[in-house]
């Protein structure tokens, strides 16, 4: 076929119009058989798959829910959510729709309808583009030669599908779904399989911004939440700078050893050192209660974090606790940045009659900040949704009667996790989980603008 | 937990640190002085950090259950609760299942990282901007809103309860941020090589195996450690996605350990945290360089 000269000029469109309607017809017209193969087959097994999912031969009155395929039932699950409800019927309970998975189904098949769009676009691009550089004249190409072009040029492509098909189903698409119900009612009075799932518009987003337990307890939280980013990255940025520094020191001796006895909290997991910590802070029989009542400092023993009369207490040993597990980090952080300051810097400003400090805070500290900094915002954003260190160290508490489900030091994050797994509010956790992510990718946008990663790009 | 500290910025292969020569000179009695409270302060940041640690493993050797048993250092220690892990609960079970998630995990991120990381380096392609900012959005949610969705399609695909998926959803977490590490850290390696093979005839395949992935080992190392480290101490995904009890992990059996008041087995739960401390202590502590400079990939060049 690659001999036969084409006759007729044919104008582009044509080929593409007849893609269109039947992938790989344009190509046939082109008469690149292989090609035409090609594309057809997306377009069989996509209709096979909805007939052979579907029950299209029943014979009864076509209706998406009882005939539909892949494809057609996902849609309508998808923008219905289910129509019959589980019934009791004379025959025991009838199978209802049910909601959650006609969503996740709805959504697989709308990113595969997607991705099978961009086959749909190629064939019909393909076909209307060497329709027009045959009739402006060029040679005709094989179709084994054409894939072994593509086969090249889509080397990144290839080498990037099994990171990118696990990124899609085991994250975009769960965002996906995340966003979806933030704009439904399920929650624990509305669970399928026995009710159905509605969507409700934006009245989840109007719950947390008018009912005023929740919008207290939203502004409450978040807060908290800020307070305790802010001050767990600045104090321990400034307790890692402190200890840096003198480990620094040439008077120290064995500073290794003393490096490598600071990097334990650090070391340790992050699991077993909070609950450690919750242990040793425990009211009843924790030792450090137990310490305080032995030596006579308190005449009782302190409830730290159940004691709903004293929250800031709570909020003050947890971020004390936090301390001392974030400070080793930026010790070796900002211990690598001071071996890299010249000696050269010191002696000259010893030459000019500068003591310690002086050094110190005109050399160390603009050097040391100038590479930090850019973590800074990163170690707050880490900070922000710190959900290991409150959940296994406090789990929120000490009660708070004016909140919501959370206690005086939940976090956003905990907050959450309370919300969706203790309470089963998911469409309400929804809606706080993207509220977190604009508050969270706000601030890393306004932090990635100003480094270079981005403009290198 | 562990300080997710993002390197999004190009990370430069890790420097030897240049030890600075020492020198020596005729230490002032106010030069003294200052030594001593230097050492003080030292010693007294090296308590605090030592303390809660001699205290649990302390507890873990300390006869009776409770918590108000539990002294930093017992005068009849026993080994009975370490016995007890193993007979009286599943602790075995746990650490050979969180083994073969962080196993699993570490293989799976270390290699899927590797390959995309150096293909949006290298190659120029259509998409490939797109690409990353995508990916770069996508790890800014927290993966709160994507674990209660994992675990609704994961009950639709009857991938419940599976230590393999799970696994699978931990190296789809971590992935678009170790894409970004391996990415920068390619782009600083010099390409003259990569250009040498092509010349040579080598097959891209073979330029990445053969002389890339040799050099971007201390990168590897980092993803390789911390994704297998992560594991041990997820929570979360963990509590979602498992239910049976012979699919617990470590980071479960723990909390429940503890979280279960009336059980009291607080000696026990002791035991089983240094258990699972003292490999990842060790192994943090002797690769600390490749992780501080791996976490902190980004300031340098800020």
């Amino acid at each position: 076929m690659r001999t036969a000269q084409q006759g007729s000029r044919l104008p582009a469109p044509v080929p593409g119009l007849a893609s269109a309607l039947v992938w790989g017809a344009g190509q046939l017209i082109n008469r690149q058989a292989g090609k035409a193969a090609f594309f057809f087959a997306f377009f069989v097994g996509t209709l096979v798959w909805e007939i052979a999912t579907g029950n299209y031969y029943a014979g009864m009155e076509f209706t998406p829910r009882s005939n539909g395929g892949f494809f057609v039932k996902g849609l309508w699950g998808l923008t219905t959510l289910g129509t019959q409800p589980r019934e009791m019927t004379v025959t025991g309970l009838s199978e209802g729709d049910n909601s959650i998975i006609l969503m996740a189904n709805g959504l697989i098949s709308l990113l595969t309808l997607a991705l099978l769009a961009i086959v749909w676009i190629w064939s019909i691009r393909d076909a209307a583009r060497y329709r027009a550089a045959r009739n402006a004249g060029a040679e005709p190409e094989r179709s084994r030669e054409y894939f072994k072009k593509l086969w090249d040029g889509a080397f990144a492509y290839i080498a990037l599908s099994p990171g990118l098909v696990l990124i899609v189903f085991m994250s975009v698409l769960p965002v996906l779904f995340g966003i979806l119900v933030a704009f439904t009612d399920y929650n624990r009075d509305n669970l399928p399989p026995k009710n159905l799932v509605n969507w409700v518009g934006f009245e989840n987003f109007a719950t947390v911004f008018a009912v005023p337990s929740w919008t207290g307890t939203f502004l409450g939280v978040l807060a908290w939440t800020f307070v305790w980013a802010i001050v767990s990255t600045a104090t321990a940025y400034a307790a890692g700078f402190l200890q840096a520094v003198l480990l620094a020191n040439k008077k120290v001796k064995f500073p290794r050893l003393w490096r490598s006895v600071f990097l334990l909290p650090w070391a340790v997991p992050g699991i077993v050192s909070a609950l450690v910590f919750r242990s040793m802070f425990n009211g009843q029989f924790g030792p450090v209660s137990q310490w305080l009542v032995d030596v006579g400092i308190t005449d009782e023993r302190v409830y730290w974090f159940t004691d709903a009369s004293q929250p800031n207490l709570a909020r003050a040993v947890a971020l004390l606790v936090n301390l001392w597990l974030s400070f080793p980090f930026f010790m070796a952080l900002i211990g690598g940045v001071l071996t890299n300051i010249p000696d050269s810097y010191y002696e000259a400003a010893r030459m000019d009659g500068a003591g310690p400090l002086q050094q110190l805070r005109h050399i160390t500290l603009p050097v040391v900040h100038k590479t930090v900094s850019p973590l800074l915002i990163l170690a707050f954003v880490s900070a922000f949704n710190n959900f290991g260190t409150i959940y296994f160290l406090t789990q929120g508490g000490p009660d708070n009667a004016d909140y919501r489900f959370a206690g005086s030091t939940d976090l956003l994050i905990t907050w959450l996790f309370k919300l969706t797994l203790d309470n089963r509010l998911y469409n309400i956790g929804a809606v706080m989980s993207m509220l977190i992510f604009v508050i969270v990718g706000t601030i890393s946008v306004w932090n990635l603008n100003r480094s270079k990663a981005i403009r290198e790009l | 937990m562990s300080d997710k500290l993002g390197p999004l910025t190009a990370a430069a292969p890790p420097r030897e640190a240049a030890a600075r020569p020492r020198r020596r000179r005729r230490l002032s009695g106010r030069d003294k002085l200052a030594g001593a409270f230097i050492h003080l302060e030292l010693l007294v940041v090296a308590v605090i950090v030592i303390f809660p640690l001699m205290w649990i493993v302390g507890a873990s050797f300390s006869p009776g259950t409770g918590l108000a048993n539990a002294t930093p250092i017992p005068t009849d220690a026993t080994v009975e609760h370490y016995v007890d892990l193993f007979t009286q609960t599943d602790y075995g079970r746990w650490y050979l299942n969180s083994l073969y998630v962080a196993t699993l995990n570490m293989v799976g991120s270390v290699a899927l990282s590797a390959l995309c990381g150096w293909v949006f380096s290298r190659i120029r392609f259509r998409g490939r901007k797109a690409g990353l900012l995508g990916i770069l959005i996508l790890q800014m949610f927290p993966t709160f809103l994507t674990a209660i969705a994992v675990y609704m399609l994961f009950l639709n695909f009857g991938l419940l309860d599976s230590l393999t998926g799970l696994a699978l959803v931990s190296i789809a977490a971590a992935l678009p941020y170790n894409i970004w590490l391996m990415k920068g850290y390619t782009d600083n390696l010099p390409a003259s090589l990569d250009e040498a093979a092509a010349i040579d005839g080598a097959g891209r395949l073979t330029i990445f195996r053969r002389i890339v992935l040799p050099l971007m080992r201390p990168m590897l190392t980092f993803v390789a450690i911390t994704q297998f480290t992560v594991p041990w101490m997820d929570f979360i995904l963990p509590r979602l996605l498992l239910q049976s009890a012979d699919k617990q992990t470590v980071a479960l059996g723990l909390f429940q350990m503890i979280e279960d008041q009336y059980q009291n087995a607080f000696t026990s739960f002791a035991a089983g945290a240094v258990l699972l401390a003292v490999p990842i202590t060790i192994l943090y502590i002797l690769l600390q360089r490749y992780l501080v400079t791996g976490a902190s990939a980004g300031a340098e060049k800020g």
